[in-house]
């Protein structure tokens, strides 16, 4: 508790300091003439005045500087242009046609950097929530000495908790440099609830030993400042950890939806299909396809598009299935070998037609507004709206296709030919239909596989050769002849892949899993869930 | 042999010409040894570039990589075509072998690339200061030889040993070693694996000490790859001839029935196996001097599965029909890829359905259907 009072004390003893500051209603002509004609470090101090006077002309002002609107005449005359008319600075005059010799401020690097936080720590005080946590965001990595009246005082206003939260953050990491030993232990206990990775930084500063001599001399305050630390960091990992089974689990959900359709062709019918790519790859495509058309006719409703989409990409790339099914692979059933290198000759012929037709380019699929964005649970853990909307997307196909295999007609059709072709045959199952039909069904949910990864990955005619090798393994390492095997593959994949990339890299993570799968099935070379059987010829 | 095994598919069945026995089969080969051994050498070395019969160093470059494939689907045709196995990771051990050559070939550059420096260039630009451990010795040719067959061998030899111990066969198999081959791709374009990463090795200057793009130098590994070439057709006769090839057949025809007359197909299968890659390998080795470059996407899966479609063509089970097949397929394909690129794929997707569907016997298999 008396923690707490110390830090609101010294918060105390600051506002009063800001409300003793006279609030002019002008801005000192010898400030303007600083930022117009100084040098550097009057400039810096020029701006540092202007955010220190709260005024509100100074928002404006330094943001026409940043933009380039103030101009000089001679080293006498500071002009504001708006258009072809200006406004003399200094005076209030107004300029009427600006005038030739006006030259541009020059404003340098270091100059830009002062600017933004200037501009920050002004927006503070903006009446627009969102103005606000901007502010405070860019503030973050900003703010020194100069920033923290105007820090402080929009931290005694705030009502909002998540700017309070923030404000509260940046001012004790601001205060950390403070010469007061108590402001710096209590802005070292406020730092322990944060969860970002600046605040680690500075407080490993804190720490640190220059010379054999501590940066912070004082042996409470480094106390602190190691307690608040261990909070932090645990937080980081916690969070980090967090991120990774996030992007795992939306590894896994991208690997389902693409294998989720080889589940049934490769899976149920024994169809090795390597043109499975290429349906995804189709299905993607028409979903550009669709976009261009929503863009082109209802612009108002461009937001829509990718509902509209999603059916168009089952229905294209389910007639393109049920086209290959009928004109090629229906004649090599029971030939797995050969399937397989005519239906490679397929997904040959299908990505040189899409090269024809679309270019060899990879084309552009926006995501729709809503899309955009995302959930943030911490600092540095933002989970994308589009992966949240895949992941809900692949489960609502996962229910669906389980219902049609399970409770409807078609789908009791496609397992009795599945378990024993002659058997159904004679029982009046048309059982060529039931391959077509099938076949569609499973190109088709490759398609929407496709219509998924155009949200979050580049479309181009190879976009399906980079997925083949991936599904095959889901599905070999799922077992052949039910979904479950499948999900629980390509989740355990997803996610394992996350945590192995983290550790060792993208690409030996890749690598690792693929030799992963390489063992497992010299182990069970069924997969994990194996149809038991009596044959030989398993 | 056993009581109850029936010989399937053996050379009885075989058109006239792929049998080195016939009168046909022995005149086929004497006119590949001449053409190889003496007409190339004076068509492209001794006569004028102006004579009618020349032969241009374009055609010397492109037919000997031609003959690199041929090995490559000869050695496909043992492990597919008279085993029944179908491997999607033979261009991993093709490009192995090209690799352990290029090894030895980007040693031999000494100081002369781009930085002056002991190490190739791509180390440089890593800044690294030594050659790696598995570098070691590359700069010896019998070592690097030795790479060439001993790589591809190992790795085939682990690799098949534990697949055809618990019996992983068919789609499986293919669908394992394509994966094989794809993670060794992802790995090798990897800069820090130490193999030159996107880019490969390039820029060869010289090979034992002649330099690599003299016409003599060329046309001497031209003669090499045709040598070996012959050489392979000869063994590969031999062994299917043998008693060795008809377990081979038996178990691409029936194999629970082999391993039910007392035979442990393993074996067999991991031998012929791992010969195929070392045959493979060694092809690679001869690819690379004289195409002047490896890189990974030799490794892609795509690649594999081409060598596949060169054995299709020409006729799986025979083994003049590979040779045929890699070379018409590549013929086309320089054709089609200098006159009409943007057809390849449709051209060669076509193949491959309309050769599956309509023609399993491939190319050979059009003399015997006219000759019976």
């Amino acid at each position: 508790m008396d923690r707490m009072a110390a830090v609101l004390r010294g918060l105390a003893v600051l506002l009063a300091l800001f409300w003793a500051m006279p609030a002019s209603a002008v801005i000192a002509p010898d400030t303007i003439r600083d930022l117009a004609f100084g040098e550097g470090d009057a400039r810096g101090k020029a701006i540092a005045t202007l955010v220190a006077s709260g005024d509100p002309g100074a928002l404006s002002l330094l943001q026409a500087l940043l933009a380039g609107d103030i101009k000089t005449v001679g080293d006498d005359k500071v002009l504001l242009v708006k258009g072809d008319e200006a406004t003399e600075l200094l005076t209030g005059k107004a300029v009427k046609p600006v005038p030739e010799e006006a030259e541009d401020l020059s404003v340098n690097n270091r100059m830009r950097r002062e600017l933004g936080t200037a501009i920050a720590a002004l927006k503070l005080s903006a009446a627009d929530r969102t103005t606000r946590l901007a502010a405070v965001k860019e503030l973050q990595n900003g703010a020194d000495e100069d920033t923290l009246p105007a820090i402080s005082a929009a931290l005694a206003k705030e009502a909002d908790p998540e700017v309070k939260g923030l404000l509260a953050l940046t001012q004790a990491s601001v205060q950390l440099a403070s010469g007061d030993k108590a402001t710096r232990l209590a802005a070292v206990k406020a730092l322990a609830l944060s969860d970002s990775g600046t605040v680690k930084t500075l407080l490993l500063a804190v720490l640190e030993k220059k010379g054999g001599q501590f940066v912070e001399a004082d042996e409470e305050v480094r106390a602190e400042a190691e307690r608040s630390l261990k909070a932090v960091e645990s937080r980081l990992y916690t969070g980090d950890l967090m991120a990774r089974v996030f992007s795992g689990i939306s590894l896994g959900t991208i690997l389902l939806l693409a294998a989720l359709g080889l589940a049934i062709t490769y899976g149920l019918m024994g169809v090795i299909n390597m043109a499975h790519g290429e349906l995804i790859m189709i299905g993607a495509y028409a979903t550009y396809v669709v976009q261009n058309v929503f863009r082109q006719y209802f612009p108002g409703a461009f937001d829509a598009y990718l509902v509209c989409a999603i059916p168009v990409a089952f229905a294209v790339s389910a007639v393109v299935g049920m086209i290959l099914e009928r004109t090629v692979i229906r004649w090599l059933y029971g030939r797995p070998l050969e399937t397989l290198l005519a239906t490679w000759g397929l997904s040959l012929i299908l990505i040189q037609a899409v090269r024809t037709i679309f270019g060899a380019q990879n084309v552009q699929v926006e995501n729709p507004s809503w899309m955009s964005g995302g959930v943030e649970i911490m600092t540095n853990v933002v989970l994308p709206w589009s992966r949240i909307a895949i992941i809900a997307f692949s489960a609502v196909v996962l229910t669906l296709m389980w219902l049609l295999l399970t409770r409807t007609r078609l789908g009791l059709f496609v397992r009795a030919v599945t378990q024993n072709r002659a058997m159904a045959s004679s029982l009046g199952v048309r059982t060529a239909r039931v391959d077509m039909l099938a076949f569609g069904l499973g190109s088709g949910v490759a398609g929407l596989a496709g219509c998924a990864l155009s949200q979050i990955g580049n479309v181009g005619p190879d976009l399906g050769q980079s997925y083949i090798v991936d599904s095959f393994m889901v599905v070999v390492l799922g077992g052949v002849g039910q979904l479950a095997g499948t999900v629980y593959a390509a989740l355990g994949l997803g996610i394992a892949n996350k945590f192995l990339e983290a550790w060792q890299g993208a690409v030996l993570a890749k690598i690792a899993v693929l030799v992963f799968i390489i063992i497992f099935i010299q182990k069970r070379p069924q997969g994990m869930f194996a149809l038991k059987g009596r044959t030989v010829e398993a | 042999m056993a009581v109850g095994f029936v010989p399937l598919n053996t050379a009885a069945q075989l058109p006239h010409f792929a049998r080195l026995s016939s009168r046909t089969g022995l005149a086929a080969f004497g006119v590949a040894v001449l053409v190889i051994f003496v007409v190339f050498p004076v068509c492209n070395l001794v006569l004028p570039a102006g004579s009618t019969f020349h032969i241009s160093d374009y055609w010397v470059t492109l037919l000997g990589k031609i003959m690199c494939y041929a090995i490559v689907a000869l050695a496909m045709d043992l492990i597919w075509g008279y085993t029944g196995i179908l491997s999607l990771g033979h261009g991993l051990f093709f490009a192995l072998g090209g690799y352990a050559m290029g090894m030895y070939l980007m040693r031999s550059i000494g100081r002369e690339g781009v930085y002056q420096s002991e190490l190739p260039d791509f180390m440089v630009f890593l800044d690294w200061k030594a050659y790696p451990w598995y570098w070691r010795f590359t700069d010896h040719f019998w070592y690097a030889a030795l790479l060439v067959v001993l790589v591809p061998g190992v790795l085939a030899f682990v690799f098949g040993f534990f697949a055809f111990r618990s019996r992983i066969k068919g789609v499986y198999f293919s669908i394992i070693t394509q994966a094989l081959t794809y993670a060794a791709m992802l790995l090798f374009f990897r800069n820090d694996t130490g193999f030159g990463g996107n880019n490969g090795f390039t820029d060869f200057k010289r090979i034992l000490g002649f330099p690599i793009t003299a016409p003599s130098t060329r046309m001497a590994l031209f003669v090499i790859t045709g040598a070996a070439l012959l050489g392979f057709l000869l063994l590969g006769r031999a062994i299917v001839r043998s008693k060795l090839g008809r377990v081979l057949t038996a178990i691409r025809d029936a194999e629970t029935r082999v391993m039910f007359s007392g035979y442990n197909p393993v074996y067999f299968k991991l031998f012929i196996w791992t010969l195929s890659a070392v045959i493979c390998g060694i092809a690679g080795a001869l690819y690379v001097p004289q195409v002047g470059i490896i890189n990974p996407s030799e490794m892609s899966p795509a690649n594999s599965i081409e060598i596949a479609i060169w054995t299709a063509v020409g006729g799986r089970g025979t083994l003049v029909g590979p040779v045929i097949g890699a070379a018409v397929v590549n013929l086309g394909k320089s054709w089609f890829t200098q006159t009409l690129p943007e057809y390849w794929l449709f051209a060669l997707g076509l193949l491959f359905i309309l050769v599956t569907l309509f023609l399993p016997r491939g190319i050979a298999g059009l003399w015997k259907r006219r000759g019976s």
